[in-house]
């Protein structure tokens, strides 16, 4: 008999309320509540978290790392998206 | 040590793209972290996964020769320690397997592995657990060894497993203040006590050794995986770390050490200890240690016996997911 697979889960975790959930790690549930209880007791045992979210790992579409130049071109040529870029001057304070 | 795999010779096919290899390794040397979907060579990937992969084994085995002990905890204070400290072993192993399969190996292929007895874990989990003094023992040494180990891990060049560690690392401090403790605690007791504990050391002392693996004119692959950053200090740097930390410990409490050549070197700052019997090392690898068979027949009927709750708890969910189809179709 071959077992049929639990499905794989990420999971995500607030460290505390006014932080973003942060992927922590991954894990394996039948279901969204096997999976929460599982992200439980495996990556908050030491108050690692007041709030979990679990996610189907398939349900994630993840950029192509060989596209990050692409993607990601540097700052570095779009110096006008920062506030240095700019001339104020020094009488006039900070802004 | 729980990662002794690296020791192992690679004998797989190496793909080999100089280019790309070239590109990879730069990356390395810069520091940089690499991620899951990152274009990695074959071999580094294949390097990974067997380690990780020992590793999270180790953590799961190891929960056997202490698991052993928590119904015959001495106080409620200590079962609940070691039950924390137990659970905690199984929640490293499970760190591990998920990093490992960012690697693209699943959960069941490496569970598998082990079952079968085609992966290995650490030597140290084949020795037996013969009284309370050995929890302690196992705590403070055996902990305390694979602390050495997994700090520099926590550098490694995978992120995935560098993340794990980074975990693991904060959690293990715990067990091997809880072991010294519970060795001090005997060692000053009365004297059956002093020498339940003594016994313990005598037992521990070399296999916690041979956790750091074969000394480094034997140890295969480490230049490879010190350039890739998978391994950061070679065994025997390890190991003289381990015992110079460890010794000075063990006299606090008034233990001796099993080992007459034991003399601390006042020019090198060191001590230095007599020769390691390899040929047990080899022996407990080759599954002939005290334990082998105990363990992987227990890790397969543990295995076996939950196969009818992994298949239940799957057709819950099925049947669960088809009413709320059909109430959704209503
Ligand atoms: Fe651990
Ligand atoms: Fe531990």
């Amino acid at each position: 008999m071959t077992e049929k697979n639990w499905p794989l889960w990420e999971v995500f975790i607030r460290s505390r309320n006014g932080m973003a959930h942060r992927h922590v790690g991954s894990l394996h549930a039948v279901d969204a509540t096997m999976a929460l209880a599982n992200a439980r007791d495996t990556y908050t045992r030491r108050g690692e978290g007041l709030s979990v979210w679990v996610v189907p790992s398939n349900a994630i579409t993840a950029s192509d790392p060989a596209e990050k130049d692409m993607l990601f071109e540097p700052t570095a040529s779009k110096i006008y998206r920062h506030p240095t870029f700019y001339e104020v001057p020094d009488e006039v304070g900070h802004m | 040590m729980y990662t002794q795999a690296l020791n192992v010779k690679d004998e797989g096919p190496a793909l080999v793209d100089a280019e790309r290899d070239a590109a990879f390794q730069a990356r390395i040397d810069r520091d940089e972290k690499i991620e899951p979907n990152d274009w990695m060579p074959e071999k580094y990937r294949r390097t990974l996964v067997r380690q990780i992969s020992q590793h999270a084994h180790s953590e799961i085995v190891g929960m056997l020769p202490e698991g052993n002990w928590i119904t015959r905890a001495p106080s409620l204070k200590r079962k609940a320690a070691l039950l924390a400290k137990v659970q905690d072993e199984g929640g490293h192993g499970l760190y591990l397997y998920s990093a490992a399969e960012t690697l693209g190996t699943s959960r069941e292929e490496l569970n598998d592995q082990l079952l079968t007895g085609k992966a290995k874990y650490s030597s140290i989990f084949n020795y037996p657990t013969l009284t309370w003094a050995d929890i302690g023992m196992v705590g403070w040494l055996v902990d305390g060894a694979a602390i050495m180990n997994q700090i520099p891990l926590c550098r490694t060049s995978y992120g995935p497993y560098a993340r794990a560690m980074i975990r693991i690392c904060k959690e293990e401090s715990f067990h091997q203040r809880q072991g010294y403790e519970i060795v001090m605690t005997l060692a000053r007791g009365n004297a059956d006590q002093k020498a339940m504990a003594q016994d313990a050391l005598n037992r521990w002392w070399w296999p916690a050794l041979m956790m750091f693996g074969p000394p480094d004119a034997e140890s295969l692959h480490t230049d490879q995986n010190m350039a890739w950053r998978i391994k950061r200090f070679s065994n025997d740097d390890l190991r003289q770390k381990f015992v110079d930390a460890t010794v000075p410990q063990g006299h606090h409490i008034g233990l001796e050490f099993p080992d007459k050549d034991l003399k601390f070197n006042e020019a090198t700052g060191h001590w230095e200890f007599g020769a390691i019997d390899w040929s047990e090392f080899k022996r407990v690898l080759a599954g002939e240690g005290p334990c082998n068979r105990q363990r992987l027949a227990q890790r397969n009927k543990a295995h076996d016996e939950g196969a009818w709750v992994r298949e239940a708890a799957l057709a819950h969910a099925e049947k669960r997911a088809a009413r709320r189809m059909m109430q959704a179709a209503e």
